[in-house]
C-alpha cells in the first residue's frame, strides 16, 4: 500500500480513487485532523499556530510570505512522506479556498523535484475522457503495488 | 491566549457524497443509522458526514458504498460534523470546502461512468487521456529577437 499525495489535496474524486484501489491517499484533512485533534493554544479557525511558518522553513525561504509558508508546514510533511503522486493540473478549486497560488507553484515543483512516480491528468469533460481519466488512475495505482 | 482541548480526539470523520440516479442521500442516512453501533452521522444536502473510531468509520462506509459504489464517493474531512468553527450554521454561507465539492460534483457523472465502463474493460486496453497541454513557453531565439526588434 503506497502513500500517494494529491492535488488538489482536498480533491474528492482522487481522495476516493486512490483509497478505492487499495493506497493512502494523502489529503489536507489528515493534516488538518492532527491539528484540531491535539491540545495547545486555541488559534481558530484551523489551529495554524505561529509555529507553522517556522515549520515550514524547511520548504520555503525565509523572505517567502507566512501563508506560504503555514501552508507548507501542512503540505510539506506529505510531500516527503509520499510514494507517488497524483496531480490534476487544471483544478482552478485549488486556488482560493484551499491555499494560495504561490503555495501551489512550490507544491508542484516540490514533487517534480521530488522523482516520485507522478500521474498528471485533467479533469474530464465527457463521458469517454471519464473512462480514460479513471482507468489512467487505476493503471498508475496497479503499478505502485499493493492491493488491487 | 488561551488552552486549546480537542474534542473527540482519536476519531475519524468521513464525507460520503452520493451522485446516484437510485440512491438519496436521506435513504443512505436511514441505512447509516441502522448500521451506525455508535457512529455519529449526519446527513447533508450532497451526502453523509461520519464520525468515529476509524474500524467502526471503515465498516460503515464500507457497507454503504456497496450501495452503489460506482455513484457513491468517499474522502476524509479534518473537522467533526457540526464543528462550530466550520459549520455554516454559526458562520453563514456556504462551508469553505463546499465550493470544491460542488465543482467536482460536476464531473463526478463521468468518473462514475468510468468506473462502470472499467467492469467489463481491461484498463490496459483504454487508451490514456490527452493529458495537460503544459504552459507554451517562450523560446530563447524568440526572446532574442524581441530584444534585438527593441534595440535602436
Amino acid at each position: 500500500m503506497a502513500k500517494v499525495f494529491i492535488y488538489p489535496a482536498t480533491s474528492l474524486i482522487l481522495s476516493d480513487l486512490v483509497a478505492r484501489y487499495g493506497h493512502t491517499p494523502l489529503s489536507s484533512a489528515t493534516s488538518i485532523r492532527e491539528r484540531i485533534q491535539t491540545a495547545g493554544i486555541e488559534s481558530v479557525p484551523l489551529q495554524i499556530t505561529p509555529e507553522e511558518p517556522k515549520k515550514g522553513l524547511r520548504w520555503a525561504a525565509v523572505e517567502v510570505p507566512s501563508g506560504v509558508r503555514g501552508r507548507m508546514a501542512l503540505y510539506g510533511p506529505m510531500i516527503e512522506a509520499c510514494d507517488a503522486a497524483i496531480v490534476i493540473d487544471d483544478a482552478d478549486l485549488a486556488f482560493g479556498c484551499m491555499g494560495c497560488a504561490r503555495t501551489n507553484e512550490l507544491v508542484k515543483y516540490l514533487i517534480r523535484e521530488k522523482k516520485v512516480p507522478r500521474l498528471d491528468l485533467t479533469y474530464p469533460k465527457s463521458e469517454e475522457e471519464g473512462v480514460r481519466f479513471v482507468a489512467a488512475i487505476r493503471r498508475f495505482l496497479d503499478g505502485l503495488g499493493g492491493k488491487p | 491566549m488561551t488552552g486549546y482541548t480537542p474534542q473527540h480526539a482519536g476519531t475519524k470523520t468521513k464525507y460520503i457524497v452520493v451522485e446516484s440516479p437510485t440512491v438519496t442521500p436521506s435513504e443512505l442516512a436511514i441505512h447509516a443509522y441502522e448500521i451506525s453501533q455508535g457512529v455519529m452521522i449526519k446527513e447533508t444536502c450532497f451526502g453523509l458526514a461520519v464520525n468515529g473510531q476509524e474500524d467502526e468509520v471503515e465498516r460503515l462506509v464500507e457497507k454503504l458504498r456497496a450501495f452503489d459504489p460506482d455513484h457513491i464517493f468517499v474522502k476524509d474531512r479534518g473537522f467533526v460534523p457540526g464543528d462550530p468553527r466550520r459549520c455554516r450554521s454559526s458562520l453563514g454561507g456556504a462551508r469553505p470546502g463546499f465550493h470544491g465539492i460542488e465543482f467536482e460534483t460536476t464531473v463526478l457523472p463521468y468518473v462514475s461512468h468510468g468506473l462502470s465502463e472499467l467492469h467489463a474493460l481491461d484498463p490496459g486496453s483504454v487508451p490514456p487521456p490527452a493529458g495537460p497541454a503544459g504552459e507554451k513557453r517562450l523560446d530563447i531565439y524568440t526572446l532574442k529577437k524581441l530584444i534585438q526588434a527593441l534595440e535602436p
